[in-house]
């Protein structure tokens, strides 16, 4: 027996990623320098000492596959438990994709039934944090509660894009409201949920066979809940970011750069474990200047830095100049570059004398609600060519090669795609 | 076609002074994040080896500790994977390695029981990156009885090293060992591959007459009455353990891109112990330049011109130049090390100054000075 199962949700594509979540799923972003966004969730199961944990993939879900393995990177390749992943499945009655949170849970009811456990964690693959599920089960167990909502205190302007609730003295619940318009409360459901298993099991069961609802934790489970039910809100202080913008991707990466981060990679009593390739450590050239900056290994840094994240395998060339900028895994940058407020993704190979994030910030004009920031960004395997100019809030796609396409410019605001300039 | 691997490490390397006094030489750190017997280790493996045996005696701890299960080099199978090969206590005998021949002979068992066809014998010493198959396809297509990995003795002290002499076939037809007077024009360098059943026939006609050296007392001996063959390697190979300058060089070699990229190209990986920590960072008043560094530093002072493994911290106002700086070492505000070498754990303290001259200067693990 497992006193408690953690669940991951990691189905979801998080469409406001733009050309980063177009081939690969949210939770397998790359991050911080070597990272993939769930290795965060992952490494506080482990270091909360969790250790049955299924992973619900959908969307996407081969480099998320692919990183996950057996888990044996995260310590969870265990003859009892261990890490599975949990993909929607065919049937003989039925055989449908996960149609909402709740469901993608519903549907693996017999996985969790089989560790017969006290307790569920709902996470999220999603988020990047750090933190300590015991605390908030101990808090769980304290309260006798029938599910517990861990929830952050954030601005009351930005409240209205969270589940927000409203409690009362003693932290229970009395209103749960997903994305209100006028939010009264500054308390915002982090999406992590601990529920008393039969509890949850019954509940799921009856929401599975409810025309009307979406199935989904936030929108039909917790609101119904809270009426009925002993539902208590745990208040976590701490670093937790949703990174589903390219805004917060952008920013909660270049954070790591500055000093005395709020998310402390360097702990080592909470480290963040997660699959990297074996490579060399970082190499710095004779004329190599790199400040406030990651540099993972692999990398061969003979130009500037300032202020940026460096993945695994990037080289930087000589009298280049990359500022605050993301740069991911095995990109190679030629000389005499200057990239600002850029995200590029894997592999894409820049040539020399580039220039990228320059001119004008101006929206972008197909997706406003994506490329809004003044961040341009590159999706992988892109082969960018010499003397290329990339403006500001422009965005190209994955696997396209400039060269061959004959494109020198993408103006500020402007996407390249397979098709042409839009 | 199935090898067994066997690697010698259980020497202690005198030369390396205190580096070695509670580590064999095998595992020694290397390059920032790898240990000396990595590189043999990830040699084998990538030529399809999948059962090799480490022969340990000087202080194993450390060895054993990198190793483990051999899980990062693919060695832990259900069958074959990674032996440890310890002296040991018997009913006939208590006896410590007293040559390579003699480690090898009193493991026996391991030669004898495999399915493997061939043995190849390498060194926990060597920093080189080859790909073995073209000397096993050598090795039939010359129908050696033994093939010797060589490499021309220019740029290296023939008076260190075994060397040898070929004919027009490549058979050694001379073989001393550190010779200053005649030396070959070719050095050994320690690897050696040839038929189990030849190797076996070879140490229990041998070693039970009192010769434990692989090199001495069998191949040398043998030189007329065995077709022996050299097969030349061309590429970058250092012993580490030949001294304390040397051993610095070769981690100081790491900083020429040309040396890095062919000791750790991206198709022949070499394979170590994952630690998993979180990206160096270089705060605003670091700068690091010519350097290597690996996971886990936070930079806030200078580095030029030197190697910094995991974990180091340099904090602000801190000067390290021309040093090997090895894991979890911490070089405090304003602290100046030139011509260093810091074992693991080392605490320079602030204000402190320190340099090496003719030879680098040694501070032993957690050592605060």
């Amino acid at each position: 027996m497992n006193e408690i199962v953690a669940m991951i949700l990691a189905g979801g594509q998080g469409t406001r990623l733009g050309v980063l979540t177009e081939n690969v799923v949210k939770p397998a972003v790359p991050f911080g320098g070597k990272y993939r966004i769930i290795d965060f969730t992952l490494s506080n199961c482990v270091n909360s000492s969790i250790y049955t944990v299924g992973v619900l993939t959908q969307y996407r879900p081969r480099v998320l596959s692919t990183h996950l393995g057996v888990g044996r990177d995260w310590d969870m390749d265990r003859k009892n438990g261990g890490l599975f992943i949990l993909s929607p499945y065919a049937a003989s009655t039925e055989g449908e994709w996960y149609k909402g949170t709740a469901h993608a849970v519903a549907q693996n009811i017999d996985f969790i039934d089989q560790f017969s456990p006290k307790y569920v964690l709902i996470l999220s693959g999603d988020h990047v944090y750090s933190m300590d599920y015991n605390e908030m089960l101990d808090f769980h167990i304290s309260k006798n509660a029938d599910a517990t909502i861990s929830c952050i205190r954030v601005p009351l302007s930005e409240a209205h894009r969270f589940g927000t609730v409203i409690t009362d003295n003693i932290s229970k619940v009395k209103e749960f409201e997903e994305k209100p318009k006028n939010p009264r409360s500054q308390l915002a459901s982090m999406g992590i949920y601990i529920f008393n298993w039969p509890l949850l099991r019954e509940i799921l069961i009856k929401d599975s066979t409810d025309e009307s609802s979406s199935h989904d934790f936030g929108k039909d489970i917790m609101p119904n809940l809270v009426s009925q039910r002993a539902i208590y809100a745990y208040e976590f202080e701490g670093y937790w970011r949703d990174v589903g913008t390219i805004d917060a991707f952008w920013e909660a990466n270049i954070d790591l750069t500055r000093s005395m981060p709020a998310l402390n990679l360097y702990d080592p009593n909470w480290r963040f474990y997660t699959h990297s390739a074996e490579m060399p450590p970082a190499f710095f050239g004779p004329n190599a200047k790199i400040l406030n900056s990651l540099t993972s290994e692999g990398c061969i840094v003979n130009g500037t830095a300032e202020s940026s994240v460096l993945f695994q395998g990037v080289t930087l060339g000589r009298g280049s100049y990359v500022k605050n900028s993301v740069i991911m895994t095995n990109v190679k940058i030629g000389e005499n570059c200057f990239i600002e407020n850029a995200i590029i993704s894997e592999n894409v190979v820049i040539g020399n004398d580039c220039q990228i994030g320059i001119g004008e910030n101006v929206p972008n004009e197909r997706y406003p609600n994506i490329y809004n920031s003044g961040i341009s960004v590159i999706g992988e395997c892109v082969i960018v060519g010499n003397n290329v100019k990339i403006g500001k809030n422009a965005s190209i796609g994955n696997f396209l090669n400039m060269v061959e396409m004959n494109v020198k410019e993408v103006p500020g605001g402007k996407n390249l795609r397979a098709d042409g300039l839009a | 076609m199935k090898v067994l691997g066997l690697i010698l490490a259980g020497q202690k390397g005198e030369n390396l002074g205190k580096l070695t006094n509670r580590r064999a030489s095998a595992a020694m750190p290397v390059a920032g994040k790898y240990r000396a017997i990595d590189f043999t280790l990830s040699n084998m493996v990538r030529a399809g080896i999948r059962k090799v045996g480490v022969l340990t005696q000087y202080n194993p701890r450390s060895l054993m500790d990198h190793l483990g299960s051999g899980r990062e080099w693919d060695l832990d199978r259900k069958n074959g994977g990674l032996y440890i090969l310890q002296p040991y206590v018997s009913e006939t005998s208590q006896l410590w390695y007293r040559g390579t021949a003699d480690a090898i002979h009193q493991n026996i068992t391991v030669l004898r029981r495999g399915e493997e066809d061939y043995v190849l014998i390498g060194s926990g010493d060597h920093i080189y990156n080859i790909d073995f198959t073209p000397l096993f396809k050598y090795h039939l297509a010359t129908a050696a009885d033994i093939t010797i990995l060589t490499k021309s003795s220019a740029g290296y002290d023939p008076a260190m090293y075994g060397t040898v002499k070929v004919n027009e076939n490549n058979r050694i037809t001379y073989f001393v060992e550190k010779d200053k007077e005649n030396p070959g024009d070719m050095i050994n360098l320690g690897v050696y591959f040839m038929n189990k059943k030849l190797m076996m026939d070879i140490l229990y006609s041998t070693v039970p007459n009192g010769k434990y050296d692989l090199v001495k007392d069998i191949i040398i001996p043998n030189i007329n009455s065995l077709n022996i063959m050299s097969y030349e390697f061309s590429g970058y190979w250092r012993n580490i353990k030949k001294s304390l300058i040397e051993y610095k060089k070769v981690n100081m070699d790491m900083l020429n891109p040309d040396i890095l990229n062919e000791l750790f190209p991206p198709q022949r990986k070499i394979y170590t112990k994952l630690k998993d920590l979180a990206p160096p960072k270089i705060t605003s008043t670091g700068s690091v330049t010519s350097s290597i560094i690996a996971d886990g530093c936070i930079i806030s002072g200078r580095v030029t011109n030197s190697v910094l493994f995991r974990n180091v911290n340099v904090k602000a106002g801190a000067y390290v130049e021309d040093s090997v700086i090895m894991e979890g070492s911490v070089i405090e505000e304003g602290a100046k090390l030139v011509n260093c070498i810091l074992d693991k754990n080392v605490t320079i303290r602030s204000e402190k100054s320190y340099i090496g001259y003719e030879e680098p200067l040694v501070f032993e693990k957690w050592q605060v000075v």
